[in-house]
This record gives C-alpha cells, sequence and structure tokens, in this order.
C-alpha cells in the first residue's frame, strides 16, 4: 500500500514522456510497459485503500477501492494494454498521448471516492476522446469531434450543477448511493449527466456520430471507456432505479434496429455499442444481486468482444482503407486470421454457448424473469436476436463472405494480431470457464450458466435466427445495403448548428450592412462637406479592411464555432457558483 | 491459373449448408428430450426458442427494411 500510487497516476504521468522517447523500439517498450506496470500497481491496492487531499473545506479522495471499481479497473488495463498492442505501428505520438490520458482519466473516473474529484476526471476524459477522433484529421473527423466535445461539454455541466446540488443539500462529496428521488433536482441532474456519457437514447448520437470517424486504433480505446465509466457510476448510484429498466430496453431495441440498415460496418458496431450498454443499464435497473452481476460481468465481456470485433475491421480498414459493406466482401481469401477473430468476436457478442456473452447477458436475462418481467424478458430476447442478426452475422458476413469485392489484401500486420488473439483467448475463456470471472463480481454469484436447458435454448434460438437470415438472403427480401445516411438524433445537432449560424450570420450581415450605410456612405460624404478627400479615402481603406471573408470560413466549417467560447464561460460561471456555495 | 480459394468451390458451399441443417435438425430434435426447468411456463415449450428466434429475426430485418429505412435514409451526402 505505501508502494502504491492512484491508479490514474502512472497513466497519466507516462503520457508526457511519449514524445521525448525519439528510439522505435524504446517507444514501444514503453507503451507496453505502462499498462503492465499500472497492472501491477492495482494488483497491490486492497479494497478499502485510498488517498485523498485537503481542498477548500473538503477532502478530495483521489482514489477509494472496493471491489466494483476493481473489476473495472482490471478490464481497463487489459483493453489499454490490448490496445496499445494494436496501435504499435502508429507513428504519431499524439494519438499515444492522447490514449494514455484518456485511459487514466477513466481510471480516475472509477477510483474517484468523492464526486468533485469525479467531475475533474469525467472532464479530463472527454478531453483525451476528442483527440482520439480529431487525430484521424479528416475532414469528417474535425466536425465530429466538435460534436462530441459539445455533447460532453454540456454533459459535464449538467453532472457539475447536480454535484453541486448534491453537495449543498447532503453536504457530502462521497460517491455513493444516490437514487432518483421525486422532486430532487440534484438527483435528477446526476442521472442524466450520467446517461448522456451512458448514450441513452436520443442523449446517444454522440457515439454513432464520432465513434466511425475515429482513428482505427483510437475507437478501441473509445468503445472500451466512456460508456463503461457511465455504467459504473450508474452502478454505483443508481442501482434498483426503475426508470433504468426501460431506458436500457429501450437502447437494445431501437440501436439494432439502425444497426440492420446502417452500410459503415464501424457505424454498425458503434449501434451495437449502444445495444449492449443497454443491456448493463437494464441490469442495473433492475438491481437485483444477479442483475447487477449480470451487468458489471456483461461490462467486461462487452469490453474485450466489442474490441476485437472493432480490431478485425480496424485492421480490414488498415489494410484496404474501406469500412462499408457496399465496397467490402470476400475477405476471408486472404485475411483468414482476421476473419477467424472476427467471427469469434462475433459468436462472443451472440452469446453462442462457450463464448462469452452466453454468460453474462443471460444473468440479466434470468434477472428480468426472476423478477417476473415478462414484457422486459421479450424485449431482451428480441435484442437477443437483434445482436446476432447486425454483430453475429452482419459484421463478418460483409466484410469477409458475400459477395467478392476484388479486393486481395495482405493479412493483418503481427500487432494486430497479437492483439486481436489476446481479446479472443478471453472472449472464450470467460464464455467457457466463468469461474474467475464471477469471482471478481461485486456480489457472490450463485448463477449456473451452463445448464442443458439453457444450452439448448440459447443454441435453438441462434441457430433459427441464422436460418431466417440465410433464407431471406437467398430469397432477396434481405435489405440490399446501400450508400446513404440514416437519419438520427444528430440531426438536430447537425441541422440545428446550421440554423444557429444563418441567423448568427444574418444577423451580422444585418448589422454590417447598416454599419456601412452609416460608417461607409452616409458619415464620410456627411463629413466630406468639411473636408473632402481624405475621409472618403479612410472610410473605403476601413471598407475593405473589414470587408469579411469571415463568413465564408464559417459556413464550410460544419460546426457551431461560437458554442465552444460561450459554454467555457458558462462553465467558468459554474466554477464561480460552486466557490460561493461551498463558502456560503 | 487463378487461384480458387475455400467458397469459390460450389461443392464447399453446398458442404456448408448441409453440416448447417443437420445442425438444425439434431438440435431441433434433441429439444423435445431436454429437461426444462424455466421459470416462465414457455419456456419449457418444446421448440419455442427456435420459433421465437425466427420469427424474432424476420420481425427485425422487415421492421427495419420496410419502416425505419423509408423514413431515415437520405443520400450519402445530406450532410455534406
Amino acid at each position: 500500500m505505501s508502494n502504491s500510487v492512484p491508479p490514474f497516476a502512472i497513466f497519466l504521468a507516462g503520457a508526457f514522456v511519449v514524445p521525448f522517447l525519439r528510439n522505435r523500439i524504446l517507444k514501444s517498450a514503453w507503451l507496453l510497459l505502462l499498462p503492465v506496470l499500472s497492472f501491477v500497481n492495482l494488483v497491490h491496492l486492497s479494497p478499502g485503500a485510498s488517498f485523498s487531499v485537503p481542498f477548500l473545506d473538503y477532502e478530495l479522495v483521489l482514489c477509494q477501492v472496493d471491489r466494483l471499481s476493481l473489476v473495472f479497473g482490471y478490464v481497463f488495463h487489459l483493453a489499454a494494454l490490448i490496445g496499445f498492442i494494436y496501435a504499435l505501428h502508429v507513428k504519431d505520438d499524439l494519438q499515444h498521448m492522447a490514449a494514455f490520458f484518456y485511459g487514466g482519466s477513466a481510471l480516475g473516473v472509477i477510483f474517484a471516492g468523492d464526486f468533485l474529484t469525479l467531475f475533474v476526471f469525467w472532464e479530463l476524459l472527454t478531453l483525451g476522446s476528442v483527440f482520439l477522433i480529431w487525430t484521424n484529421r479528416t475532414r469528417a473527423a474535425l466536425g465530429a469531434g466538435f460534436r462530441y466535445a459539445l455533447y460532453h461539454i454540456i454533459g459535464g455541466l449538467v453532472l457539475l450543477a447536480g454535484i453541486l446540488l448534491h453537495v449543498k443539500q447532503t453536504g457530502s462529496t462521497a460517491v455513493a448511493f444516490i437514487g432518483l428521488q421525486e422532486g430532487n433536482l440534484a438527483s435528477w441532474l446526476i442521472f442524466i449527466g450520467v446517461g448522456i456519457n451512458c448514450a441513452w437514447p436520443i442523449l446517444h448520437p454522440w457515439v454513432t456520430d464520432a465513434y466511425p470517424e475515429s482513428t482505427i486504433t483510437g475507437i478501441i480505446f473509445l468503445s472500451a471507456l466512456t460508456t463503461k465509466s457511465a455504467v459504473y457510476v450508474l452502478a454505483r448510484a443508481y442501482p434498483g432505479t426503475p426508470l433504468l429498466i426501460w431506458i436500457g430496453a429501450a437502447m437494445a431495441c431501437f440501436a439494432m434496429v439502425y444497426a440492420v440498415i446502417e452500410n459503415d460496418l464501424r457505424r454498425v458496431l458503434s449501434y451495437s455499442l449502444i445495444n449492449q450498454v443497454g443491456f448493463m443499464v437494464c441490469g442495473i435497473g433492475i438491481g437485483t444481486e444477479l442483475a447487477i452481476n449480470g451487468a458489471i460481468s456483461h461490462a467486461v465481456n462487452d469490453i474485450l468482444f466489442k474490441a476485437l470485433l472493432f480490431m478485425s475491421i480496424g485492421a480490414v480498414m488498415y489494410r484496404t482503407g474501406k469500412s462499408k459493406c457496399t465496397e467490402l466482401g470476400g475477405l476471408y481469401r486472404t485475411m483468414p486470421a482476421t476473419c477467424i477473430f472476427c467471427i469469434i468476436g462475433a459468436a462472443s457478442i451472440s452469446g453462442f454457448p462457450l463464448f462469452s456473452a452466453f454468460v453474462s447477458k443471460s444473468m440479466i436475462i434470468s434477472a428480468a424473469a426472476h423478477g417476473g418481467m415478462i414484457l422486459l424478458w421479450f424485449l431482451l430476447m428480441f435484442a437477443s436476436t437483434g445482436v446476432l442478426e447486425h454483430a453475429g452475422i452482419k459484421v463478418p458476413f460483409f466484410a469477409f463472405f458475400s459477395h467478392d469485392s476484388g479486393l486481395r489484401p495482405r493479412e493483418a500486420p503481427w500487432n494486430m494480431l497479437t492483439a486481436m488473439g489476446i481479446a479472443a483467448f478471453f472472449c472464450i475463456f470467460n464464455g467457457a470457464f466463468p469461474g474467475p470471472l464471477y469471482s471478481l463480481m461485486p456480489f457472490p454469484v450463485d448463477y449456473q450458466p451452463y445448464t442443458a436447458a439453457h444450452v439448448m435454448g440459447q443454441t435453438l434460438l441462434l441457430l433459427f435466427a441464422s436460418l431466417a437470415f440465410v433464407l431471406l438472403l437467398m430469397s432477396g427480401l434481405y435489405p440490399a445495403e446501400m450508400r446513404a445516411v440514416n437519419l438520427d438524433a444528430d440531426w438536430f445537432f447537425r441541422k440545428g448548428s446550421r440554423l444557429v449560424l444563418t441567423v448568427v450570420t444574418g444577423i451580422a450581415a444585418f448589422v454590417a450592412r447598416i454599419g456601412e450605410a452609416l460608417f461607409i456612405r452616409f458619415l464620410p460624404s456627411f463629413l466630406s462637406n468639411f473636408s473632402r478627400r481624405p475621409v472618403s479615402r479612410m472610410a473605403e481603406a476601413v471598407g475593405r479592411a473589414g470587408n469579411p471573408g469571415n463568413q465564408d470560413r464559417l459556413d464550410q466549417l460544419n460546426v457551431i464555432p461560437s458554442g465552444v467560447p460561450v459554454i467555457l464561460a458558462v462553465a467558468f460561471l459554474y466554477v464561480l457558483a460552486f466557490y460561493f456555495i461551498v463558502k456560503g | 491459373m487463378k487461384k480458387e480459394y475455400l467458397f469459390d468451390k460450389p461443392k464447399n458451399v453446398k458442404r456448408f449448408f448441409t453440416l448447417f441443417y443437420i445442425l438444425l435438425a439434431v438440435f431441433l430434435i434433441a429439444d423435445f428430450f431436454t429437461a426444462k426447468h424455466g421459470e416462465l411456463p414457455w419456456e419449457n415449450w418444446p421448440a419455442f426458442y427456435a420459433v421465437f428466434g425466427f420469427v424474432a429475426f424476420v420481425f427485425l430485418v422487415f421492421g427495419a427494411k420496410y419502416i425505419l429505412r423509408p423514413l431515415v435514409k437520405r443520400r450519402e451526402d445530406y450532410y455534406e
């Protein structure tokens, strides 16, 4: 204990060393060493350990360790290690720094003992992750990154407002059970603030808008950390909240319908991410020990199989530069290993027996049955079938089989294959031998996934759903893959921002016209009555200098340029408000 | 000569599907002899999960194809 540091420290400090390592091998070693070092540090922290520093009248608990946070800590480290192996070939230091910064912030969130510390890491999480999007360095990534940042800044402010009210009301900053209380604004604000990071319906488009625009390697980290740390906070502060059951069911069901018709496979997987987090949110909402264990174990498994799926499609994208169903197909020929890893990920997420989701998702569905929630049970079973459709079949089928695209790319590089191999190993290990996974759960696990009836039921469900796919495909009824944009809730932001821009530039143009009439035409000619030439020349010069080419530039950027400073200003006001509330 | 891969041969594709259909049949028959202890009554009906899986899958695909897609599909450069 005395030799340990808070779990986030090694990642955050290590990030800033990266640019100083000029030697390729030294840098690679550093990227792999840090997650291992940080993990060793974590192992030495036992439940009950904590670090705290005084701040104003409060004690900031930088780190508080218990069983719940430890599970997330372990799997975040595993995901980080896999992610860095996968990204070893990347020469862009900024990406590695952002990944460390992002990973460290996520560890900060899950080990934070008080809400103020949690909030600070919550914001750093956004900062780190947005660079994993921007470093893709495309125009689409730039715009998506701005929208992503905007969502999270708004979410962060809602969370902060909730935390301030909560602290004011209860006098306690501890990250502990809050629960949704009728008429208690603080509990609702925190709930919604966390919900934005958890990608609840309508609050979700940052996932499906921005993740597919991020770098090939960055998306591995993104898919693992932000939503899962939000799931952690819900498990900590809102277990057993009935509203969560229906939010979760809605996530599980709506996202997959979009996934069916989406063309970009990385976007399909982003919808799939929402669908899977829906199962977890549902489990937390049910709130029994079985359900919470199910939600947490499913979070662990989801991090691994979702990383595996994103990695396999990433490898395809790395070799071919394409990620759309309409442009891919038949790649099993020259990328057989990647294809097999993709199928392992697909089998794991679908919940085939011996694969990971079989032992975790079923706990949540069983908990629904235990509680007699029949409608919920049917919705979750429906969603399970949908998982098979979009992640289990669609992703491997359209990338590696289907029609022959004629592409003959080389197999993925060794570091990508190694990373996929590790993830695939854990997908099968957790599924076939769930004991170690169960032993990490916050509550003792009294659940037996491998009964004859369960194995039989799940296998039949998946096999006959696959049969439906085969028949639909052969009869031509399966919806054709199309190059298209599917409208989603981000429409309001993307088109709304344009409306704001139109209004703002409209007003600016109006003011400019009045100004021009007044200062360029009227005043000079008026003044020139007194002194003819010099003033009108000056006015012409002013007119030319002030001539706005700016408006064109604003139109080109598909973002809200004025929004960010405004929000920073609001953030500053919040900090001031906090100061006065705490002091007052 | 152009290199031939696993599923370029129609024979292999046929083998794959034969295997798949046999698997379906075996599991479907075995289901009738499996002891059930489901908490919900329909879990114990024979072949319930097979029918549910098939119907749910078709329902989802048709829902996406005939309801959602016509509502939300736009040209690929819609946001450009």
